[in-house]
């Protein structure tokens, strides 16, 4: 009920102003007008791609820290990996228009829905990258270190994670990318993102706006795919030298 | 928690609802699952034949992966406008990747040994293509096909505000179904995932041939069966459940 209001709002918000002083092409709903989307950059387009942005550095942040933590937990007591991939693999499975409803009841039409949904999506990739590099160190490198007399506190933090962390990024670049997707379906709950003008043009069936804030999810999805990619190559050098992680 | 008892009863009380939404959901599904099926498996399979095009094999899933769903069905809106076509096109755009990239690494990565073994027994290219490599890349082009149904059924769900029909047009019109009818839909769906990932893991386990998996349990290497519980780290194929 509260939802068909605030997207009533949202639609009463964005259609009528913006038809009022409408040139041509927008008066046709014709499949792309450039002045239009220039006009909103400001007020429409920017604001929801940095709170598009925000929702998903939260999301990925939080759900980095969880997953850290359980992954380092399950690589010393192994019995944990299981539950924990069963857990983090149904959460992952479930359609992100069911989980966010199914969160509405419990958290309300908030920021913590959005983002409850948004970090239990980030565990199953960010746990199993985390966990598989720290189990595919070399055995060479842990024997080495133990020779020098590490502890295994020392050991893990000196060695194991730093060897991991190519794992640990490929991780954080997937999950990354899948924030950013599913970022755009939390315009259901709170009017933020590249969403909520999705769903406002749903209302208008505005042409221009499906496809400017598509393009940009689009967009933000890619570049920081590259971004992260780059970011790979600069904080592990020693993966291009020759290939013998 | 009284949100929850109310949608129980709304799955009591429209069953026939639910059970017609689902046929339809799974019909859209399918319909996209079997197009994908036919764009991507002959073209991913036949450029690991013939070991060409891996950086597109490779990277079509890594795009594929970073293409926002809502995004896609939101431009084929504003392009194609509300309907069937406009459905159909972001599903299969959504479902291509993973089975293209997964068919690929399949037959590329056959052992090469086995391959010329093949060869050395008077096996024509496509003997070995059918007898060898399709039999020993099934797994892996299954673990593709799986993400991808995971994955188109979990965004046929969005489907519902391009006029797609199925349990998401549940989920999106509060004001007919109610609070109780939009978490009846959304359990309902995210159980239907659930079953067609298990569905299709029991699929996968099905058709790796036995020494496949005889090979596995004696190297003490994970089955190639794991599904969603295999490492998702870049430039691997693609393995289990993907989420819209």
């Amino acid at each position: 009920m509260i939802a068909s209001i605030a997207h009533g709002l949202v639609a009463a918000q964005t259609v009528i102003p913006k038809f009022g002083h409408a040139d041509d092409c927008v008066r046709q709903n014709r499949t792309f007008c450039w002045g239009w989307f220039s006009d909103h950059w400001d007020d429409v387009f920017q604001p929801a791609l940095i709170d598009h942005i925000k929702l998903t550095l939260i999301a990925v942040v939080i759900g980095f820290a969880i997953s850290i933590v359980c992954a380092i937990f399950a690589y010393e007591r192994g019995w944990f990996e299981r539950p924990f991939s069963v857990f983090a693999g149904v959460l992952y499975t479930i359609p992100s228009l069911a989980l966010f409803q199914l969160l509405v009841p419990i958290t309300g039409l908030t920021e913590l829905t959005v983002e409850v949904a948004l970090v239990s999506y980030t565990l199953l990739i960010l746990f199993r990258n985390t966990l598989t590099g720290l189990r595919e160190v070399p055995e060479d490198a842990r024997e080495a270190a133990r020779g020098m007399g590490l502890t295994a506190h020392q050991m893990l933090w000196r060695v194991e994670v730093p060897l991991a962390v190519p794992a640990i990024i490929a991780g954080v670049r997937v999950a990354t990318v899948t924030v950013i997707s599913l970022a755009t379906v939390a315009a259901f709950v709170v009017d933020e993102g590249l969403g909520a003008p999705i769903f406002a043009a749903l209302q208008s069936s505005f042409n221009t706006e499906f496809i400017a804030a598509g393009a940009l999810a689009v967009l933000l999805a890619l570049l920081a795919d590259a971004l992260l990619v780059g970011v790979q190559r600069v904080v592990t050098p020693w993966t291009r030298a020759g290939g013998t992680r | 928690m009284n949100d929850f008892v109310n949608a129980f009863k709304f799955m009591g009380n429209n069953l026939d609802l639910l059970l017609n939404k689902t046929v339809e959901h799974l019909e859209l599904s399918g319909a996209a699952i079997g197009v994908a099926l036919a764009i991507a498996l002959p073209i991913g399979l036949w450029l690991g034949h013939r070991h060409r095009g891996s950086f597109v094999a490779i990277n079509a899933a890594n795009v594929g992966r970073a293409l926002p769903s809502l995004a896609i069905i939101a431009i084929g809106l504003g392009i194609l406008g509300i309907g069937f076509i406009n459905v159909m096109f972001a599903l299969v755009v959504l479902a291509v990747p993973p089975i293209l990239t997964n068919a690929y690494l399949g037959v590329d990565q056959v052992d090469r040994d086995t391959v010329s073994a093949a060869e050395g027994m008077g096996m024509r290219p496509s003997q070995v293509f059918t007898r060898v490599e399709l039999p020993i890349s099934l797994p892996l082009v299954f673990a593709g096909i799986r993400t991808s149904a995971v994955y188109v059924v979990a965004t046929a769900t969005l489907a519902a505000i391009a006029g797609g029909g199925g349990l998401g047009d549940i989920i999106v019109n509060q004001a007919s179904y109610k609070l109780a009818g939009v978490i009846a839909a959304a359990i309902w769906v995210a159980v239907l995932a659930l079953l067609v990932d298990a569905a299709f893991g029991l699929l996968q386990r099905a058709v790796t041939p036995r020494g496949l998996r005889r090979a596995a349990a004696m190297s003490g290497a994970p089955p190639p069966d794991e599904g969603a519980a295999a490492p998702l780290v870049a430039g691997r194929p693609v393995p289990g459940a993907e989420v819209n």
